[in-house]
């Protein structure tokens, strides 16, 4: 049973590599666009945290900014 | 209308969906691939190496489905100068260019075997080779303008340029005589050459892989958000 999984009479060197490359590729772009996400918020909180209390009392009446500040990482 | 295409309204939204879609993303390409590589009969001619076709159609499908998106965008936001439209296009354009290269590459392993080589300038793998040059040139385009106005016309132009080229990938296997088979499934008729034993593990593949466009999409446009934010945090 298992053997036939793996070989898929002989066609199985060509069906594993196409599934392998797409998972590859989903993985690799999930983490990429995670990685640019955190980046991203971390640039967002450093920014908001030098702002002096006037300007950070202004940004905080915004929704958006609350939400990018609440949400530490949301995936 | 365009009020509920807020970025303000949006985010509260997209920024809590993407756990969930990628909850489900798991579940569905768990059952998919179970489907796909075990419990789905071999084809009569193919043999076991059909199952490629369980990546390789979703993948072309929704790169076509995210290009033809992005044209359509990119109309919306000459039209009615909607900035957040061009960063909806620009969201979805890194999921289409990879589902695009998954076409090409899991075509040219699925082509090996059936056809007996790795690659072909066919009307229809040509085509798509075009699709992912014009990918490449939009997703390239917002890396190297650096003004606002200026990216989103040339972007918009790439992607409107770009899907005449659509209808072409489509049609390519009737206008043309090519290696590649033609279509097996046609969404406007009820007609399908394939059996349900393989179409429904292709039904279920193509909404993992829809999901995923749809995880990676949200993902990007909070990005996407949060860098507007950033450059508003510097004006206050």
């Amino acid at each position: 049973m298992i053997n036939e999984i793996i070989l898929m009479n002989g066609y199985g060197v060509y069906v594993w590599a196409s599934f392998s490359f797409t998972l590859i590729s989903f993985t690799t772009l999930y983490f990429v666009t995670k990685l640019q996400f955190l980046k991203e918020q971390k640039r967002f909180s450093s920014k908001f945290g030098s702002l002096n209390v006037e300007k950070a009392k202004a940004g905080k009446t915004q929704g958006i900014n609350r939400e990018i500040l609440t949400n530490t990482s949301s995936i | 209308m365009f009020k509920y295409f807020e970025p303000n309204k949006i985010f509260a939204i997209t920024s809590k969906a993407p756990k969930y879609v990628l909850f489900l993303f798991i579940v569905i390409l768990s059952i998919g691939l179970t489907e796909a590589l075990i419990l789905s009969p071999q084809d009569y001619k193919q043999s076991d190496a059909v199952r490629i076709m369980y990546v390789h159609v979703p993948a072309a499908w929704i790169s076509l489905g995210i290009f033809s998106v992005l044209a359509l965008l990119s109309v919306g936001s000459f039209v009615f100068k909607n900035k957040n439209f061009a960063l909806i296009a620009k969201s979805l354009a890194p999921s289409g260019f990879v589902f695009n290269i998954i076409a090409l590459v899991t075509g040219s392993i699925w082509g090996k075997p059936t056809w007996g080589t790795w690659w072909a300038w066919d009307a229809r793998i040509t085509s798509m080779l075009i699709l992912a040059l014009f990918y490449g040139m939009y997703l390239l385009a917002w890396r190297i303008y650096e003004n606002k106005e200026q990216v989103i016309k040339v972007t918009s132009l790439i992607a409107i340029f770009g899907v005449i080229n659509v209808p072409i990938i489509k049609f390519s296997v009737d206008w043309w005589n090519t290696l590649h088979q033609p279509a097996s499934i046609d969404i406007l008729s009820t007609n399908t050459a394939i059996h349900p034993s393989m179409l429904i593990p292709l039904g279920i593949m193509t909404a993992a892989f829809a999901l995923f466009s749809l995880l990676i999409f949200l993902m990007k446009y909070n990005t996407e958000l949060i860098k507007v934010k950033n450059k508003g945090l510097d004006r206050l």
